[in-house]
């Protein structure tokens, strides 16, 4: 069963990258805590405001676009192994007419998208 | 198929999932070198000479400096996300890469050992032989996007947030391209499975066209000649997946110090570099299976090798794991091409600005992997006819 394999190695690499962690953290050199030395880099200049509190709501509506296309694009993978199949069988005309129907509203969705300004970044 | 069924085949299966990961993990000094000497070539000069012939003891001084240095957390980190971060980092490119086919099997006879006998067995030269190949290398490489807004939530950085976000929204922006760019291939092949896609593309050119068949016997039959926009696309979004110059914006370091990494030093930093390069070594695997024929040899069969093989080696397991280890460097030469390819153009093009970048992958790399798609599937219909 290959799922046997994936968590097996990905528990491996999990430890081991644990593990390298840890033999770092021992062989690396030590120093003396000062809060100067342990705040943020930013270039030097004090943070004046909390880092976690302002962003652009553009990267919001990029996941949420992504998330709509991203489910229309696997619509289409079984479409795609299974289109010579249906060639073979005679229904080649049918099936790439409702695919071309299917990819019409994504193309739509996609002009509409570009047509609101929903990917202006400024 | 996949762990196998008594102990010595998962022993070897096993073993075999770490020799692959230990591999990736050794070959990014490797390709570091290769990438600072190849950089210096570009630039007309010389790049690290010092340490050793070549420069190349540099790899082992590199990681004796990233073992030495003073493992630092900011006051502001989340410490849990902050340790995480590097150790995922590492997981999606092994995993995914374990999926590739990178040779033919071999086939070991039964055989005495410890008193007992075992076997025989079939030892496929990749990780697991995954029925969905391509959805699950899809899905496992964009959970790369996880890592990245861990490194950047969890260092508490304002620079670091903002180039994981950067980061993320490129890498599920250029995902869909890539994933759309890739229907075309799946139409050609018919099939989700890595190793059948590898097989059908052996031989000369050939294909049935409305009843004719037509064939060029001085062309391999490699997906490139199918699908040359696809490639041209599918390389184009791995780029940016892999966060590599030209759409290193994550890192941009005019605008954001480091990205998303800001904070990260010694080797939780090198395990950051170690899951980008293992994206670099997904992609060129990929570029070689999809378009390039895999573990295929041009112009020789594997019926050949394994008739050359067969007369050059006296036992049947040791014919087999000779044609596997010919097609492996087969497999091998295109991988490092394209790594090779991932380096030079690192060096060759300037670095994108934000709203160029996701102008170009919405508006178009999408656009054409659509029109590809369509394309593609009028074409079969017609040379179906």
């Amino acid at each position: 069963m290959p799922l046997g394999g994936v968590i097996f190695i990905v528990i491996f690499i999990a430890l081991f990258g644990a593990f390298l962690l840890w033999v770092a953290s021992k062989t690396g050199g030590k120093s003396i805590y000062h809060p100067i030395k342990y705040e943020p880099y930013e270039c030097g200049i004090p943070s004046l405001e909390k880092k976690d509190t302002k962003v652009s709501v553009k990267y919001y509506l990029t996941a949420i676009l992504f998330i709509l296309f991203d489910i229309e694009i696997i619509f289409m993978y079984p479409w795609a192994t299974s289109f010579r199949e249906f060639i073979s069988t005679g229904q080649g005309a049918f099936v790439f007419v409702s695919m071309i129907v299917f990819l019409a509203i994504f193309i739509f969705g996609l002009f509409w998208e570009v047509k609101s300004k929903a990917l202006e970044w400024d | 198929m996949g762990m196998g069924k008594d102990i010595f085949e998962i022993t070897v299966n096993g073993l075999k999932l770490v020799v692959i990961f230990l591999m990736m993990v050794q070959a990014v000094p490797i390709l570091v070198w290769l990438e600072r000497r190849g950089s210096a070539f570009i630039q007309n000069r010389l790049g690290p000479n010092r340490v050793g012939p070549l420069g190349l003891m540099q790899l082992l001084a590199d990681a004796v400096k990233f073992l030495t240095k003073e493992n630092f957390v900011p006051d502001t980190a989340k410490p849990l996300l902050y340790y995480a971060a590097p150790v995922f980092a590492l997981i999606p490119g092994a995993v995914a890469f374990s999926a590739i086919p990178m040779s033919t099997p071999i086939h070991i006879d039964a055989f005495e050992m410890f008193g007992s006998s075992w076997g025989p067995y079939t030892f496929l030269v990749q990780g697991y032989d995954i029925g969905v190949g391509i959805v699950f290398i899809l899905g496992v490489s964009s959970l790369a996007a996880y890592t990245l807004l861990m490194a950047g939530w969890g260092s508490g950085n304002k620079y670091s947030l903002m180039g994981a976000l950067r980061a993320s929204a490129q890498t599920i922006s250029y995902e869909l391209a890539l994933g759309l760019s890739i229907v075309g291939v799946i139409m050609l092949y018919g099939t989700f499975n890595l190793m059948d896609m590898t097989m059908a593309q052996q031989g000369p050119l050939h294909f049935a066209f409305m009843g004719h068949t037509v064939t060029a016997n001085w062309l391999p039959n490699w997906g490139i000649f199918y699908q040359p926009l696809a490639a041209i696309l599918f390389f184009t979004t791995t780029f940016a997946e892999s966060n590599r110059l030209p759409f290193d914006l994550a890192e941009g370091e005019s605008e954001l110090v480091a990205g998303f990494h800001t904070e990260y030093g010694g080797f939780k930093f090198n395990m950051f570099f170690i899951g980008e390069y293992g994206h670099m070594m997904i992609a060129s695997g990929l570029m070689a299976l999809f378009f390039f024929g895999g573990f295929g040899i041009p112009y020789v069969s594997v019926a050949q090798v394994q008739e050359w093989a067969a007369s050059a080696t006296s036992t049947a397991t040791g014919a087999s794991a000779l044609v596997a280890l010919v097609h492996f460097l087969s497999f091998f030469i295109k991988f490092a091409f394209f790594l090779w390819v991932f380096i030079w153009v690192r060096w060759t093009l300037p670095r994108f600005r934000y709203d160029q970048l996701m102008d170009f992958g919405w508006k178009t790399l999408l656009p054409w992997a659509l029109a590809n798609t369509i394309l593609t599937a009028f074409v079969i219909y017609i040379a179906s006819l």
